[in-house]
C-alpha cells in the first residue's frame, strides 16, 4: 500500500504539533490535501484508511470529511483539471461561452476526462477572483481574464508539459 | 482622494518582504501594544475606533472582543476568517497577497489583546498559493522576534498557523469554520453557546475577518479616536470594496465611506463607469447574499437622497427599497444582463453550498434553483413566481445558520424589484431564449450628475 515519504510524514507531524495534545483530528483536512497530491490527484478508500490510521481516528471520520468538501476528488481525474467558475460575476463576463468553448475543444462534457487522461473539465462556484473574470483554477494557481485564445494557449502549454514530464 | 489606511503601502515595491515592510513603519503597532499597553487597553482602543466587523455582519469588533470569556486556566483562541467565498468578494485575497505582513501584524496585536497563544488563519483551500505567502511572512516575523516566546520581553507567547480549507462556502460561517478547524464537516453549530464562550475545542474563541484584523494596525498607530473620525456616523474608518461585473475597472478599492455610490461607480478613481459605454441596470453592492437593487434605487434612496457607500445609507429603506454593505462585494449588471439568469446562478450557488442540516435550507435552495431554471429556460408558469416568493419566505429565519437567509434574500429582492422581467420570461418563453429583457424602466434617471467620461 502507498505510504507517505519520510519528508511528508515529517510535514504531517509538524501539522499535528500545531494543535493541543489529543486534538490531532484537526490535521485531517490539511493531511487529506497532502494525500491527494501524493497519491495521484484523488482519494481512494485505501488512501483514506491510511490517513485515518495516521491520525488515529476511525475511517468513517475521514470519509465524512472527504465527501463534504468539494476540493477532494473521490475518483481519478485527468493530469490537468480545468475548474471553471460559473457563478454570477463570472457569468456576467462570459464564463458560459468559455465553458462551451472548452467542451468543444476537448470534446468532453463537464465532469468528464479526455480519453488520453490529460484533461478533466469541472465547473466550480465562485473562487474569489470575480474582478478578474472569467477565470479558472488549474492546479495551485488561477488563470484569469480568460479568452478563447488564452484557453488555446493553456491547452498547448499543458500538452507540452505533459510530454516533457514523462 | 479618500484616505488609505490598509492599502496605502500595498504597492511599495517589495512590501511583501519583511525588510521593506518594516522600513515602511511595519510592526510599530506591536511595539506600542506589547511595550506600553495592557491587553484591555488594546481592546479599549478598538472599541473607541468604532471598527465594525468586515466579514459581512458588521458587528462592532471591540465589543466582540470584550465578550470573550476568560475562565482561569483555559486557553483562548483567535481565529482569522480568510474563507472569503461570498460571490463578488475578493478583498481579503488582495490584502493577503499584496501586503501579508499587515495581517500578521494585526494578528499579533489582536492575539495579545485576547490572550491567544495559538492563533489560526483559516483560509479557503483554493487560495493555495496565498498559504505560501502567509507562511513566509509568519516565518519572517518569527525570525525577527515578533512571534514565539516572550515577545519583546513582554511575557506574551504567540504562534500563528495557517489552516487550509477544502472548498465549502459554509466554512465561512464562524461555527462551521470552527468545526472544520477541528477536522470535521462544516456543519454550523446551534447557538448559544456562542464561540466567545465555547468555540474551538470548546474553549472561548473570537473569529474575525481578515480586513477587521488588519484594521487593528492603523487603529493602534493613529489611535482609536482618530480612526473614528474617518467616515461617517457608525461607519468609521475605511472599507475595502471588491468591485466586479460590467465595469471598466474591476478591482479592490479602499474607500473612506463618505463617497456616494454614483461617484464610486462612475469616477475614474474607482470603477471608471459601466463597461463598453452601456448603461447601469442593477447592482448587488455587498456580496451575493444582499438584496439586488435597480439602478434608480441604488443611486438614490426612496427619499430621493444620494445613496452613500456606507453601512447606514446602503441599508436605508430596509429590504423594501434598500440593501446592505455586507462583505463589500460590489457586483454591477449592465443593461444587457438578465436578472433571472443572474439570480439562477446565485440560487445554484446556495443549493451547492447548503450543508444540508436543516430541511428548509436543504430542500428550499434546491426548489428555488429548479424553478428559476424553468423560468430561465422558457418552461416557467406564472404561478412559479409566487411559488418562488413563498419558498424564500419559508426559508428565511427558519434555519440553524444565516446561509438560509442568504439564499432567500437575493431571490426575494430579484422578484421584488424585477417582477416584470420574470413575468416576461414566463409570457414570452421563446423571446426569452433569444434575447434579454433589457434595461426596461430600471435605468438610472438620466442624466447622471457624474456621467461616465467618454
Ligand atoms: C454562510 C456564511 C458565510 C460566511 N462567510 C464568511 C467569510 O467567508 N469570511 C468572513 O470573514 N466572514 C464570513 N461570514 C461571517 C462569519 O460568520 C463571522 O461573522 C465573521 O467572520 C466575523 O468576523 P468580523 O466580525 O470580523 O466580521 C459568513 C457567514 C455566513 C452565515
Ligand atoms: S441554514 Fe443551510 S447551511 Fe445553515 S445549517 Fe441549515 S442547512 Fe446548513
Ligand atoms: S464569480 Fe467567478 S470567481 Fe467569483
Amino acid at each position: 500500500m502507498a505510504q507517505f515519504s519520510a519528508e511528508k510524514l515529517n510535514k504531517v507531524n509538524e501539522i499535528i504539533a500545531r494543535y493541543p495534545t489529543g486534538k490531532q483530528k484537526s490535521a485531517l483536512i490539511p493531511v487529506l490535501h497532502i494525500a491527494q497530491e501524493e497519491f495521484g490527484g484523488w482519494l481512494s478508500a485505501e488512501t483514506m484508511d491510511y490517513v485515518a490510521s495516521l491520525l488515529k481516528i476511525e475511517p468513517i471520520e475521514v470519509y465524512e470529511v472527504a465527501t463534504f468538501y468539494s476540493m477532494y476528488n473521490l475518483k481519478p481525474v485527468g493530469k490537468y483539471v480545468f475548474e471553471v467558475c460559473q457563478t454570477g460575476p463570472c457569468m456576467l463576463n462570459g464564463s458560459d461561452e468559455i465553458i462551451e468553448y472548452i467542451k468543444n475543444k476537448l470534446g468532453i462534457k463537464v465532469g468528464e476526462t479526455t480519453a488520453d487522461g490529460l484533461f478533466t473539465l469541472k465547473t466550480v462556484e465562485c473562487l474569489g477572483a470575480c474582478g478578474y473574470a472569467p477565470m479558472m483554477q488549474l492546479g495551485k494557481h488561477y488563470r484569469e481574464h480568460l479568452t478563447k485564445e488564452k484557453i488555446d494557449a493553456i491547452i498547448t502549454e499543458c500538452e507540452r508539459n505533459a510530454v516533457t514530464n514523462n | 482622494m479618500g484616505r488609505k489606511l490598509l492599502l496605502e503601502k500595498a504597492h511599495v515595491p517589495g512590501i511583501r518582504s519583511y525588510d521593506v515592510y518594516r522600513r515602511e513603519g511595519g510592526y510599530r503597532s506591536v511595539e506600542k501594544a506589547l511595550k506600553t499597553m495592557s491587553p484591555d487597553q488594546v481592546t479599549e482602543e478598538v472599541k473607541k475606533s468604532g471598527l465594525r466587523g468586515r466579514g459581512g455582519a458588521g458587528f462592532p469588533a471591540g465589543m466582540k472582543w470584550s465578550f470573550l470569556a476568560k475562565p482561569e486556566g483555559v486557553p483562548r483562541y483567535l481565529v482569522c476568517n480568510a474563507d472569503e467565498s461570498e460571490p463578488g468578494t475578493f478583498k481579503d485575497r488582495y490584502l493577503m497577497e499584496f501586503i501579508p505582513h499587515l495581517l500578521v501584524e494585526g494578528l499579533i496585536v489582536a492575539s495579545y489583546a485576547l490572550g491567544s497563544n495559538r492563533t489560526f488563519i483559516y483560509i479557503r483551500g483554493e487560495y493555495a498559493w496565498i498559504v505560501d505567502i502567509l507562511e513566509q511572512a509568519i516565518a519572517e516575523a518569527k525570525n525577527n522576534g515578533w512571534l514565539g516566546k516572550n515577545i519583546l520581553g513582554s511575557g506574551f507567547d504567540c504562534e500563528i498557523y495557517v489552516q487550509r480549507g477544502a472548498g465549502a462556502y459554509i466554512c465561512g460561517e464562524e461555527t462551521a469554520l470552527i468545526e472544520s478547524l477541528e477536522g470535521k464537516r462544516g456543519n454550523p453549530r446551534i447557538k448559544p453557546p456562542f464561540p466567545a464562550v465555547k468555540g474551538l475545542w470548546d474553549c472561548p474563541t473570537v473569529v474575525n475577518n481578515v480586513e477587521t484584523i488588519a484594521a487593528v494596525v492603523p487603529i493602534l498607530n493613529i489611535t482609536g479616536e482618530e480612526y473614528a473620525k474617518i467616515g461617517v456616523g457608525k461607519s468609521t474608518g475605511t472599507k475595502l470594496i471588491s468591485a466586479c461585473g460590467n465595469i471598466n475597472k474591476p478591482g479592490v478599492f479602499e474607500i473612506d465611506m463618505t463617497i456616494s455610490v454614483e461617484e464610486f461607480i462612475y469616477s475614474e478613481e474607482y470603477c471608471g463607469g459601466i463597461a463598453n459605454g452601456k448603461r447601469l441596470k442593477a447592482c448587488i453592492p455587498g456580496g451575493s447574499s444582499v438584496p439586488i437593487l435597480p439602478a434608480n434605487l441604488l443611486l438614490k434612496t426612496a427619499k430621493g437622497e444620494a445613496r452613500m457607500m456606507n453601512y447606514e445609507s446602503l441599508s436605508d429603506g430596509g429590504f423594501a427599497t434598500g440593501t446592505m454593505m455586507g462583505s463589500g462585494g460590489f457586483i454591477v449588471l449592465d443593461e444587457d444582463q438578465c436578472v433571472v439568469r443572474h439570480t439562477l446562478t446565485l440560487a445554484r450557488f446556495y443549493r451547492h453550498e447548503s450543508c444540508g442540516q436543516c430541511s428548509p435550507c436543504r430542500e428550499g435552495t434546491g426548489w428555488m434553483e429548479k424553478i428559476l431554471k424553468n423560468i430561465e429556460y422558457g418552461k416557467g408558469k406564472k404561478s412559479d413566481i409566487d411559488l418562488l416568493w413563498d419558498i424564500q419566505r419559508k426559508i428565511e429565519g427558519n434555519t440553524i445558520c444565516p446561509l438560509g437567509d442568504a439564499a432567500a434574500w437575493p431571490v426575494a429582492a430579484a422578484i421584488r424589484h424585477f417582477r416584470d422581467e420574470f413575468e416576461w420570461h414566463v409570457q414570452y418563453p421563446n423571446a426569452a431564449q433569444n434575447r434579454n429583457y433589457g434595461l426596461a424602466h430600471y435605468a438610472d434617471p438620466l442624466p447622471v450628475a457624474a456621467a461616465p467620461k467618454a
